[in-house]
């Protein structure tokens, strides 16, 4: 389009005067003429419409779950995060900031206000009144499932402009086409993934590009923005420590690669300033950035660069190299020693906590597993798998080595931090399955990078054929020069066709990456967790809405202070849902706590009914999979119950409930097994029922045995609701015989 | 070594000193605000080691409010002084603006802080 020459314009600008003067249609070709417009325009028209489309796509790509089951809130953890948004629509900002729950972790009751991380809820809660003004009366509930795919859309928009800061904006755009259906990112921001991730990545790519324009301008303006950026950042997510480790580390690899400047003095200075003031707002945060040894990091970069500048002007001020480098042996030991010293005291005399085991674990994978059986049991938390890699990135694997070295044929300050982003959260994303999200830009802009470059030699190469005989033929050289023309034209056709292939490779390439994203999206990362699907026998689809019927049997058939015990996977669902007091839940934050929870579902039904009076409760629920087949149910979950419960209570031991190391529930099992309160409470009659044509009866299908007691009685406990497809079971605790 | 330590020492100060004097009076007033922050800072921390820190959010929001704006003054003394290259087509009118800008944001939060 922008490759004809000018000659070419004034050539048919004549022929449209000719042609005016020749026939009577002038009007016609006049309006033609004004419609068509400049190259600059037309590129501008043309990436306007592809950003158009990439944000419409981004959006519409994340709503598989809406259309083949309901507008609903998936998983377990976003049920929390949309109690909490309905509180603050309902009761307003003040009771939010302050509330104090007493339905989670009863007796102990929760800090909400204070402990969680209030930017997804205010960011919903502000988009719902804005809709409201509006004289929208959408419900909070359709506000929040749709939340995601909003800011998923947004950060293809953030991506582009990324993308056009460190290399072009051709680049930009296949950062934003890639970015907006990349599986890594999808899997956690589908519409009713209404979780944190759904804005912390958008904060995050805005931080990252709002420092890099800072770092390539050496505006304050910009560096404040990013300072805004990072204090969204901080509000959405705990994982903005990435950040705040990330950016001083890049600050010092441009220190070390002799790249400081006064711009990056300002921006690096500004932000952190400004954004750790601006971070230490949100209550749970605190004061960690002084306190805390993950953000010692930034605070030892900080120090580093007054160092630097005073250096600097000194040694401009001096003009005498003998003098300077005296003077800069001096500064160098004692700011080394200084330092060393405050570090040395403060981490010795424990003011200066080392770093959580959240996040050392990311260090030192073997940690968690360990010490702290709790982390280590989130499957999130898990290693990553290479075929998890392919899924989720597909060519972008083989595209992301390619950018690098691009990257590194063009160094920049912009394009060490985008290599430097890539590597170490590539680094964590192989440590760490939920990571593969952080990773997910960096890979996008580097692979963008890659294809870009390649498509733009490739179709430059396409061009310079159409360019060489025009000049060849109205130049009219010389017998030698028109000789070399003539080789060259004909090595031309080869280059050609060569060009020509690749190009095509690399959209058939493209096309197919845009096919895997699709069918990942609709087959993997699109079910919404509590309502299940199955095929049926003749191939109709089953639903199973047992986890709904059982919270609303909750709501509907308990008393209003009943508590409820069950494993903390559920506990969000039940107080968000059931509106019940809880025991434990998806906070984990009491590790006691849910060890004891873990303690009375491993023990005997006698010990575990003391344990359930102490907690005063009321009701307890298990969920079974063995009619169904559905294999995250509590059973398959119960050795992790063991050991948290035998990390606290060392009467638990986890042999006893193994059979040469291996867990059984069917006949072989051990005693303890057949008789503790888990097992007792899932299959509870289930021995008089006929799961599968010509098994025997007690035929758990998820386990694939026959289990071991069908004879089960309760004494303490009685049966008060098992769903229709038997995988939520809720039992209720009977008061004390009275003493005769 | 003690004494050409202290001879060195002495003649690195004394040229600093002779080329302090010709940097321009606008420059000379930054860096008379910026001593006068970080010394005001200097003596909140020797406050607080007297009187201990319990209300560490107080400490914490009056020390970085003088570290922060001494260090935003450091960032107008740069992007003013004519002799940085890199910044020499950017307007010193816009450069105090943003100054002005940041401050503010600076001393919002810090006002919501100390509370």
């Amino acid at each position: 389009m922008g490759g004809k020459p000018e000659p070419g314009n004034v050539s048919s600008k004549s022929e449209s005067m000719a042609a005016k003067k020749a026939s009577p249609d002038l009007l016609n070709s006049l309006s033609f003429k004004s419609l068509k417009l400049k190259t600059k325009q037309q590129e501008l028209l043309l990436r306007v419409s592809i950003l158009g489309l990439v944000y419409v796509l981004a959006f519409i790509a994340r709503l598989f779950s809406v259309l083949r089951y309901e507008s609903m809130i998936h998983e377990f953890d976003p049920y929390f995060n949309y109690r909490t948004t309905l509180f603050l629509t309902e009761k307003g900002f003040y009771e939010f900031w302050n509330w104090f729950d007493s339905e989670s972790w009863y007796p102990l009751g929760r800090i909400i206000g204070g402990t969680l991380y209030p930017g997804l809820m205010v960011t919903a809660a502000l988009i719902y009144w804005t809709l409201r003004f509006l004289r929208f009366f959408v419900h909070i509930r359709e506000v929040c499932v749709l939340t995601a795919p909003f800011f998923a859309s947004n950060t293809t928009v953030v991506a582009y402009f990324f993308g056009k800061e460190i290399w072009d904006t051709g680049a930009g755009l296949v950062a934003a086409a890639l970015i907006a259906i990349c599986p890594g990112y999808i899997s956690r921001s589908v519409a009713g993934s209404y979780d944190n991730e759904a804005v912390a990545i958008f904060a995050l790519l805005l931080t990252f590009y709002l420092f890099v324009k800072a770092v390539n301008t050496g505006s304050l303006s910009w560096a404040l923005g990013s300072a805004f950026g990072y204090f969204y950042m901080v509000s959405a997510w705990g994982g903005y420590v990435f950040i705040i480790n990330l950016i001083p580390l890049y600050v010092l690899v441009l220190l070390i690669t002799g790249r400081y400047s006064m711009r990056l003095y300002i921006a690096y200075n500004c932000m952190y300033i400004l954004g750790m003031l601006l971070a230490m707002q949100i209550r749970f945060v605190g004061f960690q950035h002084v306190q805390s040894g993950e953000h010692m990091g930034a605070m030892g970069v900080f120090l580093l660069m007054q160092v630097f500048y005073f250096l600097d002007w000194v040694k401009y001020q001096l003009n005498d190299t003998k003098l300077f480098q005296t003077f800069l042996r001096i500064t160098v030991t004692s700011a080394i020693l200084v330092g060393g010293v405050a570090l040395g005291v403060g981490t010795a005399s424990g003011y200066i906590s080392p770093w959580t085991g959240r996040f050392y674990s990311l260090l030192d994978p073997t940690y968690a597993k360990d010490h702290i059986p709790i982390i280590a049991s989130v499957s999130e938390h898990q290693p990553t798998a290479w075929s998890s890699f392919m899924f989720d990135y597909h060519i972008l694997l083989f595209l992301f080595p390619a950018g690098l070295y691009f990257c590194f044929k063009r160094l920049s300050d912009a394009t060490i931090f985008i290599v430097m982003y890539g590597l170490t959260s590539l680094y964590f994303a192989g440590v760490m399955v939920r990571l593969i999200l952080v990773a997910t830009p960096a890979v996008c802009l580097i692979s963008a990078i890659a294809v870009s470059a390649t498509v733009k030699n490739l179709t430059s190469l396409l061009r310079t054929k159409q360019k060489a005989p025009q000049s060849g033929s109205t130049k009219g050289l010389g017998s030698s020069k028109a000789s070399s023309k003539v080789l060259l034209d004909q090595s031309q056709p080869v280059q050609k066709n060569g060009a020509m292939a690749l190009l095509l490779g690399v959209f058939y390439l493209l096309s197919r990456y845009a096919i895997h994203c699709t069918w990942v999206t609709s087959e993997a990362y699109s079910s919404p967790s509590i309502v299940l699907a199955a095929r049926g026998a003749h191939g109709n689809r089953i639903i199973f809405d047992d986890y709904r019927e059982a919270y609303y049997w909750l709501r509907q058939n308990t008393p209003t202070d009943a508590k409820v015990m069950s494993w903390w996977d559920y506990g969000y669902q039940i107080t968000a849902m059931g509106n019940r007091t809880v025991i434990v839940d998806n906070n984990t934050w009491n590790n006691t706590h849910i060890a004891t929870v873990g303690r009375a579902m491993s023990s005997y039904e006698d010990e575990a009914y003391d344990i359930m009076r102490s907690l005063d409760v009321n009701y307890v629920l298990v969920v079974f999979g063995g009619v169904t087949g559905y294999s995250s149910d509590d059973i398959n979950k119960f050795l992790w119950m063991v050991r948290i419960g035998g990390g606290v209570f060392p009467v638990i031991k986890e042999p006893e409930y193994l059979v040469n190391g291996e867990f059984r529930v069917d006949k072989g099992a051990s005693p303890k097994m057949l008789n503790c309160l888990m097992y007792k409470l899932c299959y509870y009659r289930f021995g008089e029922l006929v799961t599968e044509y010509g098994k025997p009866s007690g035929y758990d299908r998820a386990r694939g045995v026959e289990i071991g007691n069908k004879d089960i009685k309760l004494e303490h406990l009685e049966e008060a609701y098992t769903t229709s497809n038997w995988i939520v079971r809720i039992y209720r605790v009977k008061p004390p015989t009275n003493r005769l | 070594m003690a004494r050409s330590t202290s001879k060195d020492a002495q003649d690195l100060f004394h040229s600093l000193r002779s080329a302090y004097v010709s940097t321009p009076t606008n420059l000379k007033i930054i860096d008379l605000y910026v001593f006068f922050a970080v010394f005001t800072a200097l003596i909140q921390v020797a406050y607080m080691a007297l009187v201990g820190s319990f209300p560490f959010n107080s400490f914490l929001s009056g020390v970085l409010s003088c570290i922060g704006t001494a260090v935003l003054a450091v960032c107008l003394r740069i992007q003013v002084n004519k002799e940085n290259k890199e910044f020499k087509d950017l307007a010193p009118e816009r450069a105090f603006a943003d100054f002005v800008l940041c401050n503010l944001v600076l001393h919002l939060v810090i006002i919501n802080f100390l509370g």
